[in-house]
């Protein structure tokens, strides 16, 4: 009570907006690492696995446990293409737009799929399934065009395979 | 006995189906009462025949693929456990033109063994390279691996020993050893597929660094585009560890060796090694300012060896077989071996390790097949996104760091990713353009800015405005990046735009409005 009273007063205001269980697993995952610096973006990856995304108040959190400064935290954090503030949809599906891919295809691909899902690249269907993103290859440049789904990779991606995997997540996801 | 297979648990072979072919054949011999075993290996590298099924026979393993789920009853029918004949069979894996026409060093192992059995490995060959280092002297080491002509296999192509030598003469408390595992070049996948098919094999070759440095930590920098790599080469860190391969008093040789898995956060920048470095430091992937140099001020400013994953993975084979061995493949100053990886619009995709001197065409034509569509090709881009775009007239080029960057092009990490007839060379430019300001670390106008403007007077040029200044804007503005930027990313941008300019002309002439989808 005491500990928990010291560390609210100390709070950044998003923090507050964090519940107990969350501000919780954010020290867990900070105390893993030693609290070192060196592993803030080990700490990210953790944060945005156990959330989805990483809470603004996350950031004041762990470069008070850091002990770095907030501008740096968020500095880091804008950095990396992985990182996101908000949570995704249900599933994320990558589309690679590299230039392998770009042989095969990709560019109608990506077309296709931003018609067919009726959003741009970042952005998450109505009903919350799915999050389309760009990823700039994916290591599957001689199966191209390439598409990651939930980090399952996957090659030879036509229009139709593209349909057929997308209607498979979802179906694994409602049974 | 159960009959042996071989089914790839590589990513890129589960892409394309090999889990469920796996899963397919174990459930058509349990219904058969048949027992086999299934050992996951790596890929062989032969992606076009992926998923690939090989059986192991008194006469060798043979091959079948690609395999689909609804192939299985029909392979068991045909007798394929015995190594019947089937039109997906091409006979002894070995004997396949594709991979026997290959100088396999540095993928010897890959797609032979269980990639997690530490048993496999040494079997193979593995840690004899390793045994060999823990005889000498740390500057003999050194010596061995400077003696095989060995350049850096990441992209610029610095010679390994010299780096080792400096890192080995620096005095300091600590040292590192860092792999560059970033791969983030497109057309480019054997880092990945050396880490999930052999990851001893860059244990072996790391710790062979630490002992001829004196360093004794390590850390495997791997992008997160690639789950099952960081996967593999965690496990395999820990099975190492738990067999006395890593960690204090190695195989009892009163040397240690630590090592640890860090994973990267979707940008390509990191892949510079000096980015590298900050941000497994945990800060923002800016590119550091050289001097000072890694190799004496590197990760938490201390010595530092940073070297690819292909360049630490062909270090056991110079120990183990003799400088002169590996120096005996090649031409000029590229000694030694380079996996080749084609990719891109062509017939036969996959890894190709060769000796330097190869040519474009041999690896186009003769591996590759050519184009996948069936059309005719038209480019190959060497080298990555940073590499120039080369016309079939140029094919005739043989491979080695010298020749490429006389013809204004690079051999990069080996990557070769070709095009038909229907690519717009405009386009590429376009991209390569933006791709840079997509990835700039921020740190430099030329880079920054200047590829923003870039795709801007393409997009000029394309429309048919002003189109002779626009030309030279586009010139002015390459030559600014090249000579204005502090690394590469920006520095060589350029040769793709520029090369795509000199060698494809005609796609530059005007045309109506660009793509809407861009
Ligand atoms: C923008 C940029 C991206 C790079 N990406 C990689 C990469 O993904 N992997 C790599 O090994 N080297 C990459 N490099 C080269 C490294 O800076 C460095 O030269 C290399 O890690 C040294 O190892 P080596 O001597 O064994 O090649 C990149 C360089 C630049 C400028
Ligand atoms: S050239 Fe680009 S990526 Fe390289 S340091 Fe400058 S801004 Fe960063
Ligand atoms: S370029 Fe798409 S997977 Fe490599």
């Amino acid at each position: 009570m005491e500990v928990a009273r010291r560390n609210a007063s100390g709070m950044h205001p998003a923090e507050r907006r964090l519940d107990e269980d969350a501000l919780a697993k954010i020290d867990a995952i900070t105390e893993r690492h030693h609290n070192q610096p060196d592993a803030l973006i080990e700490i990210y990856h953790e944060v945005q696995d156990a959330f989805g995304y990483i809470p603004e108040g996350a950031l004041p959190r762990i470069a008070r446990a850091l002990n770095i400064s907030r501008a740096e935290a968020r500095g880091v954090f804008t950095f990396y293409h992985d990182f996101r503030a908000e949570p995704a949809g249900r599933h994320v599906v990558k589309i690679c737009r590299a230039e392998s891919c770009q042989a095969m295809g990709c560019r109608s691909l990506e077309a296709y799929a931003k018609q067919r899902l009726g959003i741009g690249l970042g952005e998450t269907t109505s009903d919350g399934e799915i999050t389309l993103e760009a990823v700039y290859c994916l290591g599957n440049c001689a199966l191209s065009p390439a598409v990651m789904i939930d980090g399952r990779l996957y090659g030879k991606v036509d229009p139709d395979r593209f349909d057929a995997l997308v209607e498979n997540v979802k179906r694994r996801a409602a049974s | 006995m159960a009959a042996r297979l071989y089914i790839p648990g590589d990513s890129a072979a589960c892409s394309v189906g090999a889990d469920e072919v796996a899963a397919a054949i174990a459930a058509e011999a349990a219904a058969r009462g048949i027992s086999l075993t299934i050992v996951r290996n790596g890929s062989r590298g032969m992606f076009f025949l992926e998923p690939l099924v090989e059986i192991a026979t008194p006469e060798g393993r043979i091959a079948y693929g690609p395999v689909t789920p609804a192939d299985v009853k029909g392979l068991f029918d045909a007798g394929f456990l015995e190594g019947g004949p089937h039109p997906l069979g091409h006979g002894l894996t070995e004997e396949i033109p594709y991979l026997k026409n290959q100088e396999r060093l540095t993928f010897a192992r890959c797609g032979v063994i269980d990639p997690l059995s530490l048993d496999d490995f040494i079997a193979h060959g593995g840690y004899a390279g390793l045994q060999k280092a823990l005889t000498l002297a740390p500057a003999d080491v050194v010596a061995e691996v400077t003696a095989s002509g060995l350049r850096g296999r990441g992209g610029a192509g610095f010679p390994t020993g010299i780096k080792w030598k400096t890192v080995l003469d620096a005095v300091s408390d600590q040292k590192y050893v860092c792999c560059n595992a970033d791969e983030g070049d497109s057309g480019t996948f054997a880092d990945r597929m050396l880490m999930e098919g052999d990851p001893y094999a860059l244990i072996e070759g790391m710790t062979i660094a630490g002992m001829a440095t004196g360093a004794t930590k390590g850390f495997i920098y791997i992008r997160s585009e690639y789950p099952d790599a960081i996967r593999v080469m965690k496990q395999a860190i820990a099975m190492a560890e738990a067999s006395g391969w890593l960690g204090g008093d190695i195989q009892g040789s009163g040397r240690s060796f630590d090592l640890a898995v860090r994973t990267g956060a979707g940008a390509y920048i990191c892949g510079e090694e000096t980015a590298m470095l900050e941000s497994l430091e945990g800060r923002r992937g800016t590119v550091r300012p050289k001097p000072p140099i890694p190799a004496l001020e590197g990760l938490f400013g201390k010595p530092t060896v940073i070297n690819n994953v292909l360049s630490f993975a062909a270090v056991p084979t110079i120990l183990e077989r003799g400088a002169k061995f590996y120096a005996d493949f090649g031409t000029g100053r590229s000694r030694g071996t380079l996996p080749f990886q084609l990719a891109g619009n062509i017939k036969r995709g996959g890894l190709v390790e060769k000796a330097f001197g190869v040519t474009l065409a041999e690896l186009v034509y003769d591996f590759g097949g050519g184009t996948a569509s069936g059309r005719p090709a038209r480019a190959v881009q060497m080298g990555g996104p940073l590499g120039a775009y080369l016309p079939v007239s140029l094919f005739t080029l043989q491979q080695d760091y010298e020749t490429f960057a006389e013809n204004s092009a690079m051999v990069g990490h080996g990557g070769l990713v070709l095009f038909d007839d229907s690519v717009d060379m405009l386009e590429q430019a376009r991209f390569a353009m933006e791709f840079c300001a997509i990835e700039s670390c921020g740190k430099c106008t030329p880079c920054r800015i200047g590829s923003t403007r870039g795709v801007e007077v393409i997009d000029r040029i394309a429309a048919g405005i002003d189109r002779e200044r626009n030309l030279n804007v586009l010139a002015d503005l390459c030559e600014t990046m090249t000579d204005g930027s502090l690394c590469a990313m920006g520095g060589l941008t350029p040769m793709p735009v520029m090369s795509a300019l000199r060698h494809f002309p005609e796609d530059f002439e005007p045309r109506q409005t660009l793509d809407a989808a861009e």
